[in-house]
């Protein structure tokens, strides 16, 4: 079998025995979940209840108007105890939902419902209900990507399965448990979108997942699911970008400042199809997702099944995960572009694929030295920078040069500064030149 | 529990840092100093210590006069002196290798900033300067295991004024006169392997470099019989192998784009054999690398990758 790939890349330590082998676990209702309203960079929701108020399970506590956004529902049946700000894992303290869960009401079910015949307005109105966002990272609004706009046409969709962040099985356990109920969402997202050809891409260091795949694939009488084309992606970081597995499959390249939808892409993560499957039919809203919580710092690393808004704290204290020793880092997301926290009280957002505990064995103590040339960074920037050159611009203040060397094209996968043998931290250097450069433009 | 340390994504790095890419680059040399010392014995032991020493001394008092970081545990200057001394004759008086350390590490390396800044490569850069103030020095060979005793003409020295070629096996196991790290060419292949498995250099630069020589001279050959010997006795004599391998794929002063590396060793192979064929000194590997180490920001410009999304596409 031949394993298709982008130029560039990095191999890393991929980590994803510590919790690959282990089952799927649901953790218990959290006592407490904080809901924040901003869940991705944009307008922020605006909270529909007060400290006091009782919430139902899967009621939406805060919505905006605006059409990129996405509500927030309350995973739990419980008691609004406040609504301040609380820190976000990407952005800080933001206004949230605090919700205190009723012990004594059980969890809600959620009757499935006839949906087959379901129109594209329809289906696009129930994934906002739903709060669907893109589960993958950025937790962008799918109802918006689902929406092409006139004169548009998506010729491939591609099922992102890849999951290349180490450490992170959580898109694997999904796909070997969820994968009929995948396939029925991605059916679901054919019909809205009719695209000529349509791929799951899969790393090959996932092949349960690939095989699982292919066997309902084969079975299947649906004629949406029949045709979906299975990829065996070469394992390599960041192989799961939208911009390198359109580069992998089709060989096209996403031009500067365009989105995949203007060259007839459109990419979801294998998280979002099967949110978009609960939402249609089960009416089921976006509240809980399968996360990795890894690192060499448990007693009981694995995938657990858990509500949004769930706080670091509660997952390690109260769910028998339990930490084994003090981490150096707690990281929210994957080690390449999650982000380190400075506390354990930020919450699990729709779009949180893993936590990450790791000593000083994983996160050493690196001291920036002097740029060697040896053009690693170089090698690997998957989006042809010239990282070291943009730091050197930096360093020195040359606003100026930011425009004419890309930097707007990165896409902050941290590949160059993993591999720098100078230990030069080349992304945040390189976001300093990114920042400049909007201010200039604004 | 203890404090949680917050920085900037990524979290994790590969473990090859500069130390040890320069460490691999001497373990790769260890093979090249084994047969130097094994030809050359107590003149080779004598000449690679005191470049090591030059070379490793200069650094410290150059960083501590200009009050920078003291780097000497990231192994640069070792690599320095030690290719130093392997591109030197086995006969060179000592004092003359020291000043080439002190001139290495001083001019060539710190007075353009320290490490990555150097136009240069500072071992070939001292060494220009030696064979410049001491040319009787660095022109004098010894046939190797016997020290003391007549000088003579290096493989391509003899080629070039005598028209007499060196053995191949001779050639291929070092058992010929020249510098002390530059006759044995199945060290050098040692390293080289070495250096490819654990990725510390790049394959483009030295293929190239390699290729465009065979082929020159292979060319040349055909046409000029007499003058011109078979391509493999080029690629095994004279500072080709020692230089291709170690010294045209340093990272500070060759290109950065993999492009940019096959044109660097295909100019260094072209100026090479053109110095070994019509030039007035029997070897020209030291001033073709020297003279590319000059080119390589024009190199760097002209290959510049395509902007992402703006190419050709399919």
């Amino acid at each position: 079998m031949r394993f298709i790939t982008f130029p560039g890349g990095i191999h890393p330590e991929y980590n994803k025995d510590i919790s690959i082998r282990e089952l799927l676990r649901r953790a218990p209702l959290p006592e407490k979940a904080i809901i924040p309203l901003s869940q991705h960079i944009g307008r922020p929701n605006e909270p529909l209840v007060k400290k006091g108020d009782h919430v139902e399970e899967g009621q939406v506590v805060g919505q905006s108007s605006s059409f990129i956004s996405s509500p927030v529902h309350s995973p739990v049946y419980g008691t609004v105890s406040d609504v301040r700000k609380e820190f976000h894992p990407a952005l800080g303290p933001v206004l949230s939902v605090v919700i205190e869960r009723d012990k004594e009401k059980p969890q809600k079910n959620y009757p499935g419902c006839d949906s087959d015949d379901i129109s594209n307005e329809e289906l696009i109105r129930k994934v906002r209900d739903a709060g669907i966002v893109g589960m993958g990272g950025a937790a962008f609004p799918t109802h918006v990507k689902l929406t092409i706009p006139e004169g548009k046409k998506i010729e491939t969709l591609i099922v992102n399965g890849a999951e290349c962040e180490p450490f992170l099985t959580c898109d694997h356990m999904l796909m070997t448990k969820k994968t009929i109920e995948i396939l029925k969402g991605i059916a679901l997202v054919i019909n809205v979108l009719r695209p000529r050809k349509t791929y799951i891409a899969i790393e090959n260091n996932k092949r349960a997942a690939f095989f699982a795949f292919q066997k309902l694939i084969a079975a299947s009488k649906q004629k949406e699911i029949s045709k979906i084309e299975l990829i065996m992606l070469k394992t390599k970081y960041p192989q799961g970008g939208e911009k390198q597995l359109i580069k992998a499959i089709a060989g096209r390249e996403v031009p500067p400042d365009k989105l995949p939808l203007d060259i007839g892409f459109l990419v979801q993560n294998v998280g979002t199809i099967f949110a978009i499957y609960e939402a249609v039919y089960f009416n089921k809203p976006l509240m809980e997702r399968i996360i990795t919580i890894s690192g060499d710092c448990l007693e009981r690393p694995g995938n657990y099944v858990m509500k949004v808004g769930t706080t670091i704290k509660e997952i390690v204290e109260k769910h028998g995960i339990n930490l084994s020793r003090d981490p150096k880092k707690v990281i929210v997301g994957g080690p390449m572009m999650g982000f380190a926290q400075p506390g354990m009280e930020t919450p699990v957002l729709k779009s949180t694929s893993g936590i990450l505990f790791l000593s000083g064995e994983y996160i050493k103590d690196l001291e920036e030295t002097q740029c060697i040339r040896c053009a690693k960074c170089i090698d690997v920037c998957p989006v042809n920078l010239s990282p070291t050159e943009i730091v050197k611009n930096v360093k020195k203040g040359y606003w100026d040069k930011m425009e004419d060397l890309w930097v707007s094209d990165c896409i902050e996968c941290g590949a160059c500064a993993y591999s720098c043998p100078a230990r030069i931290p080349l992304v945040q250097y390189i976001k300093e030149g990114k920042t400049a450069l909007l201010k200039k433009k604004t | 529990m203890k404090k949680l340390e917050i920085s900037f994504s990524p979290h994790i790095a590969s473990p090859v840092d500069t130390r040890y890419m320069m460490t691999g680059v001497i373990k790769a040399l260890v093979p090249v100093i084994i047969a130097s010392i094994y030809f050359f014995r107590w003149r080779a032991v004598s000449v690679i210590l005191t470049s090591v020493v030059a070379s490793v001394l200069t650094e410290y008092a150059m960083q501590k006069l200009r009050h920078r970081k003291i780097c000497i545990n990231d192994h640069s200057a070792v690599v320095t002196g030690l290719l130093l001394a392997l591109v030197l004759p086995p006969t060179i008086p000592l004092w003359m290798v020291f000043l080439g350390g002190v001139f290495a590490i001083g001019m060539g390396k710190e007075l353009f900033g320290g490490l990555g800044h150097n136009i240069f490569n500072p071992a070939l850069l001292a060494r220009a300067f030696l064979m410049a103030a001491f040319p009787a020095a660095l022109t004098t060979w010894v046939e190797p295991f016997t020290l003391d005793a007549v000088t003579t003409a290096t493989p391509l020295g003899l080629a070039k004024f005598s028209h007499v070629a060196a053995p191949y096996a001779d050639l291929f196991f070092g058992n010929v006169s020249g510098s002390l790290g530059e006759t044995s060419a199945l060290a050098i292949l040692a390293g080289f392997v070495y250096l490819l498995y654990k990725r510390i250099i790049d394959y483009r630069t030295p293929v190239a470099y390699a290729v465009t020589l065979a082929v020159f001279s292979g060319s040349m050959h055909l046409i000029l019989p007499d003058n011109v010997f078979s391509p493999l006795f080029y690629l095994l004599s004279g500072g080709f192998l020692i230089g291709s391998v170690f010294m045209a794929t340093d990272p500070v002063t060759s290109p950065v784009t993999k492009k940019g590396r096959w044109i660097y060793g295909i100019i260094c192979g072209f100026v090479t054999m053109t110095i070994r064929i019509w030039g007035g000194l029997p070897e020209g590997v030291m001033y073709s690398i020297l003279f590319m180490n000059a080119f390589t920001p024009v190199i760097n410009r002209i290959t510049k990758p395509k902007r992402y999304g703006t190419g050709k596409q399919k």
